[in-house]
């Protein structure tokens, strides 16, 4: 009975609920450890991080980059990708006029350290709809070994 | 060219999540470029409304998920991109000029034939 208060989605504890969610969202005040490479919210590119069984996916939402210029590079384990991006602003036109600058340009790196059952020989990296997607490929993790109880 | 506020309820909010792109927006003579970060969105699941004097852009991110794949770190969860402006009438919204390439959405919207900058010769006596 108590319960059903807590669940409820439109209860007092569900507003609540829903409060704290978003100040973690935006000031990240939860307390839970976060990943020692991690960074500020709005950093360019953010990325997203995700396993199969087979597999560890890596997205990097990296918008207007030539992709025969992005450097992505697995090192014991870490992996980094480096690129940049120039201005599409024409610079030094006295006829121009800038109203928003909101999207970043320059150079950026980010890394993110992986499980250690990656396999780094079979990385696949594509650049698609501004999105880069790395794909590496786990291990066969060995069998589950039954011990024999004497 | 200015900004709409966007007003959203909480019960809005939960229904569907969007993200205001970033934006660039220069002018120059023959008119405004916009350039806005949709970084995911595929030409199809693009869509750009004028309607009166309101343009719209508003994309979905194709999912892209292998089967059994699991989330283990997420920086980005919205998986949609909408922002809305409103044009001035010297503005040809006829004539928007639209191109997606690499997640980067270019708009130029060019001005009125009539509108171009004239130089208005002022006689003296």
């Amino acid at each position: 009975m108590y319960e059903s208060i807590l669940h409820h989605p439109n209860s007092l504890f569900g507003q609540f609920e829903r409060l704290r969610r978003e100040l973690d969202d935006v000031f990240g005040i939860s307390g839970l450890p976060s990943n020692i490479r991690s960074v500020a919210q709005g950093t360019v590119p953010a990325i997203n991080v995700g396993r199969t069984p087979g597999s560890v996916e890596i997205y990097a939402f990296a918008p207007g980059l030539d992709a025969s210029k992005i450097d992505v590079t697995l090192d014991r384990g870490v992996l980094r990708i480096a690129g940049e991006r120039v201005s599409a602003i024409p610079a030094d036109d006295p006829k121009v006029q800038v109203y928003t600058r909101e999207r970043g340009y320059g150079s950026f790196t980010r890394a993110i350290s992986l499980s250690e059952d990656i396999d780094p020989s079979q990385i696949q990296a594509n650049y698609r709809d501004g999105v880069l997607h790395v794909s590496i490929a786990r291990r066969e993790s060995p069998q589950p070994k039954r011990i024999n109880v004497q | 060219m200015s900004e709409k506020q966007k007003v959203s309820g909480p019960g809005a909010d939960q229904q569907q999540r969007t993200v205001q792109p970033a934006i660039d927006v220069f002018e120059d003579a023959g008119g405004i470029t916009l350039l806005a970060d949709m970084p995911g969105v595929p030409r199809d699941h693009l869509e750009i409304k004028v309607e009166g004097d309101t343009l719209l852009i508003e994309g979905g991110v194709q999912r892209f998920t292998p089967e059994g794949l699991e989330a283990v770190y997420a920086e980005v969860q919205v998986p949609r991109y909408r922002r809305s402006f409103t044009l001035s009438r010297e503005l040809d919204t006829a004539r928007i000029e639209a191109n997606l390439k690499d997640g980067v959405l270019s708009l130029h919207i060019p001005k009125q034939a009539h509108a171009q900058p004239r130089r208005i010769a002022v006689s003296a006596g």
